[in-house]
């Protein structure tokens, strides 16, 4: 392990608990807070110290629990109001550095990023991201989305049609902004050359900035489309 | 408020709520000039269709602080509503968020305040020793 670092887990649901859990047997430091007093005392008989009962949303809770000399914040509670201010006062008030916030109802995403806690993290956001990568139709693929450093990484298949199959990477005039950087054929990846001929069934990866999407959907698509 | 000739808009995901406006008014509470919304705080659309975007002035003060306090700053931030308070119970959040630039109402220190001022009047306003 490179770091161990001093966690605090908030929430002892499933998910917070399987976390802290995991964290612990990774060897990092752990403090997980529950607000309900039956949980806690669920969770206690295996954590032992490593939980504490409280709310944390009340400051003088994450005082106990050391959040000045805390590494990260992670707040997975079931309420999103709880741990967008969790994890906005671990940040504004203790500076921690390191904060995830688990949102429980995606419409609230755009509440979490006006207060500025982000990453975050969604259930139903993966699942989303999962079905795209199950269902083709869909296209693209967002494999990695980074809206602050403006840079997205995506995938496609490339159908029967597509116009750039038969094409020599070298040849390729891709759209300003984007980068080709590795294609996956018959299971296996590889960095292609200038003189890799690119085939329909490849999956490309590319980077790109953030708004091409339609460029490089229509740059790889069907001939003519 | 609304008797003092300003406009008046509530929100309150309870539509019985809408009820408790109109205690000891003479006409109902839409023909005195108000406005009552079905919705939670944390729904964009509600706030839009209470009129959010045309408010002077904006009042969390729902039963929860971590609603209050998101909801404030969603006006404050999101919708630039010029006057923004926060109803606080947790003193010591309601400190901190006043100094992060949310006005905030704290019902907690109110009351304490009030509380600690009777116990001097009647000990004879003084040094007296707290009990």
């Amino acid at each position: 392990m490179a770091e161990r670092m001093y966690i605090l887990v908030i929430g002892a649901g499933k998910v917070g608990w399987n976390l802290a859990r995991e964290l612990l047997e990774k060897g990092h430091e752990v403090t997980l807070i529950e607000n309900n007093h039956e949980r806690f005392a669920t969770v206690e008989q295996e954590l032992e110290h490593s939980v504490q009962y409280g709310d944390a949303s009340e400051l003088w809770v994450l005082e106990r629990a050391g959040i000045s000399r805390a590494d990260m914040v992670i707040a997975v509670t079931g309420d999103d109001e709880d741990n967008m201010l969790i994890c906005q006062v671990a940040r504004e008030k203790y500076s921690v550095e390191r904060i995830i916030a688990r949102v429980n109802n995606p419409r609230n995403r755009q509440h979490f990023e006006l207060l500025g806690v982000t990453p975050y993290v969604s259930a139903t956001d993966l699942i989303l991201r999962l079905l795209e990568h199950e269902v083709p139709e869909y296209g693209l693929i967002h494999l990695l989305d980074l809206p602050e450093e403006r840079l997205e990484i995506i995938e496609m298949l490339l159908a029967d049609d597509s116009r750039v199959a038969g094409q020599r990477v070298g040849d390729l005039n891709m759209p300003q902004g984007s980068l080709l950087i590795s294609v996956l054929r018959e299971g296996r990846g590889f960095v292609p050359a200038p003189d890799t001929v690119l085939e329909a069934g490849d999956e490309v990866l590319a980077v790109l900035d953030p708004g091409l999407e339609e460029d490089l959907k229509a740059f790889f698509g069907p001939n003519g489309g | 408020m609304l008797r003092e000739g300003h406009q008046v808009s509530c929100v309150d995901e309870d539509p019985e709520a809408h009820a408790l406006l109109e205690v000891s008014l003479e006409s109902s509470w839409e023909d005195a000039g108000g406005q009552f919304t079905v919705g939670t705080g944390l729904e964009t659309d509600a706030l839009l269709a209470a009129g959010v975007e045309q408010a002077d002035a904006f009042i969390a003060s729902t039963d929860g602080d971590n609603t209050n306090i998101v909801i404030a700053q969603i006006a404050q931030r999101r919708f630039k509503v010029p006057t923004v308070i926060a109803r606080i119970l947790d003193p010591l959040r309601a400190e901190w968020y006043e100094n992060q630039g949310v006005r905030t109402i704290c019902p907690t220190r109110v009351a304490i305040e009030m509380l600690e001022g009777f116990v001097r009047d009647s000990v004879g306003g003084g040094a007296g020793e707290a009990a």
